[in-house]
Order: structure tokens, then sequence, then C-alpha cells
């Protein structure tokens, strides 16, 4: 992992939002499957044979010793959980967290789904979660400060009583997983590195329903909150480009099947 | 795939411990050991429990 902010090249710009498109599309893979009953290693092995399929490589795969292809978060579960053979059952929330190398770049994207009827506090954490992203990705313009991202997410989501978790945050994305800067969800306006045309961010919110902490499980990754109440994740791809912020990866694909 | 924080964090001096050694207590609730930077040394610059400080390699 380099020291600096890496400025991609269009070339390399178009190879990240090719990878992050697939991400969408392995994402809708699992949403068309995606219920009740289902076992989140069935997912998984779903997600990789769709990347697999489409000339490419699990991104999370081997990544720090991850072992699976994605991140199945249920629940209290933020980040990082492992696919198993839990069933997922009606009320549960799950953050699928998906990445992919393809051509020698990374794309990354997350989504939280709902299964069955779930309570409207945590339906309502769910869409906070999606709109605190899309709030940072606005933000995210040259001139602007990562801090600025942050703190826009921050006054959002707390501004609802959730609050973020402070120990993940989202990065910088090319030809490693995780490169510099550091997309920290909380922040001051005006602070941190600054943005710059051409830099690829991961912007990746996870929101707590109850307090910030959060803490790792035994088995090395699984990230859940030390008060056990619910967290949502979204993560879209995005380049600062031509004064604003452009989108490479997309929810269009999963909302597609969801909605059928 | 969320990358763990580290390298900087904001937190506050709760005790100094003499030898240049503080206990802080990070943004995200943790509460660490810290050493003062060399050059802050040098300077003989005084740290007061309740002073706001900006930690550098911050492994969790």
């Amino acid at each position: 992992m380099g020291t600096k902010i890496i400025i991609k090249t269009e070339e390399e710009i178009e190879l990240v939002r090719e990878s992050s498109l697939l991400v969408g599309k392995t994402l809708a893979e699992v949403a068309k499957v995606i219920k009740s009953g289902v076992k989140t290693i069935t997912l998984d092995k779903i997600a990789e044979e769709f990347i697999l399929d489409n000339a490419a490589v699990p991104g999370f795969k081997g990544y720090g010793g991850f072992p699976y292809t994605l991140c199945m978060s249920v629940n209290e579960q933020v980040v990082h959980g492992f696919p198993s053979e839990r069933e997922l059952k009606d009320g549960d929330i799950v953050s699928i967290d998906c990445g992919v190398l393809k051509n020698g770049f990374y794309g990354d994207s997350a989504y939280t789904f709902a299964i069955g009827e779930i309570k409207p506090e945590v339906a309502m954490l769910m869409q906070r979660t999606k709109e605190s992203l899309y709030i940072g990705i606005g933000k995210a313009v040259a001139g602007q400060r990562v801090g600025d991202i942050g703190y826009a997410i921050q006054n959002y989501v707390e501004s609802f009583g959730y609050s973020v978790v402070r120990d993940l945050v989202g990065h910088g994305l090319g030809r490693n997983l995780h490169e510099k800067p550091e997309v920290a969800n909380y922040g001051r306006r005006g602070h941190g590195p600054k943005l710059k045309e051409g830099m690829v961010l991961a912007i990746e919110p996870m929101i707590n329903l109850g307090g910030r902490r959060v803490l790792t499980e035994k088995d090395g990754w699984t990230v859940r909150t030390v008060d056990r109440k619910p967290s949502a994740h979204f993560e879209h791809d995005i380049v600062v480009r031509n004064g604003k912020a452009e989108m490479l990866s997309t929810f269009d694909y999963i909302e597609k099947e969801l909605n059928k | 795939m969320a990358k763990q924080a580290s390298i900087t964090q904001d937190g506050t001096v709760t005790e100094s411990l003499g030898n240049a050694m503080f206990r802080v207590e990070l943004e995200n609730g943790h509460v660490i050991t810290a050493h003062i930077s060399g050059k802050m040394r040098m300077h003989y610059i005084k740290i007061l429990p309740g002073d706001k400080v900006k930690l550098e390699n911050v492994a969790l």
C-alpha cells in the first residue's frame, strides 16, 4: 500500500468502473435468490460462480486471509461477517459486501438487504444509511477535503440519533483493494487530504441503530456492535471528476431484482 | 470491504503516567497508552490531562 493518493488515468477509471459494475451485477444475482430460509453460504457460492463466469476473480477471497467471496453481516454484525450454514429468517437485515478483481483493478460495493418484514425502525435505519451514502458522495468533489465527506454523513445520521462506526472506514480503490486515503464516515469540515480530479474512492457508511462501539469476534474478522443492535452498511465506488463525484458502481441491477 | 481505521486518530489525555507516557482516550472510546513525540519532548512541551492530542500509528 503506497503512501500517496494515486490519481487514476481515464483508462484506469474505466477499468475500475467495469469491475464495480460487475460487483453490482453479482449482488443482483444474490438479490434474485435472497429470501427467508436461504443459507448465507449458498449465496456466497452463487456470487463466486458468477464472478468466475465473468472472467474475474473474487476480490476478497484471500485478501488479508479472508476466506470467502462475500462479507455477510447479519443484523448486529456490522461488516466482514463470514458466510455460513446460518439460515436467513424473516426480520433479518443482511449487509452483503462484494469485491472483484478484473483486469488488475478492484471493484467494491455493498448493499444491505431486508429479509421479509422488518421492524419499521430498522427499515428507517437502512433507508437513512443509504441516503447518507449519497449525501457523502455529493461532497466528494475536487477542492473539498475527505473530512467534508465524513462530516456530511455524520451530521445527517446523527440527527436521527444513530451512530457512526469509527473503527472502520472507506478507502481509496484501484490496483489495490485498500489504497490511500482513509475515508472516515465522521469528521470535521476542512480536515483531511484534499480531493483532486482522478481520485477513486470507496465510500461506505456503517451506521448503528444503537451506540457506535463495535468489537471483532473471535474469528478475527466479524465485526459486531457491542450493544447487539442492528447496523446497516452501503458502499459505492466513485471518482472525483469534472468537479463532481461520478458514480462507478450502481445499485440499479440490485434494485431491479428486488422490485420484481 | 471496509478498511480497519488506523494511522492517525484524535484523542483526549486522561492521565499523565510520567516518563512522557500518557493514557489517552480515543474518539472511538478505546483507552491506550501513548508517548509524546520526540520533537515535543525536545522542546519541553507539556501535556496535561484533558488536552486534545493527535496520535500516530494507532493499531488497535
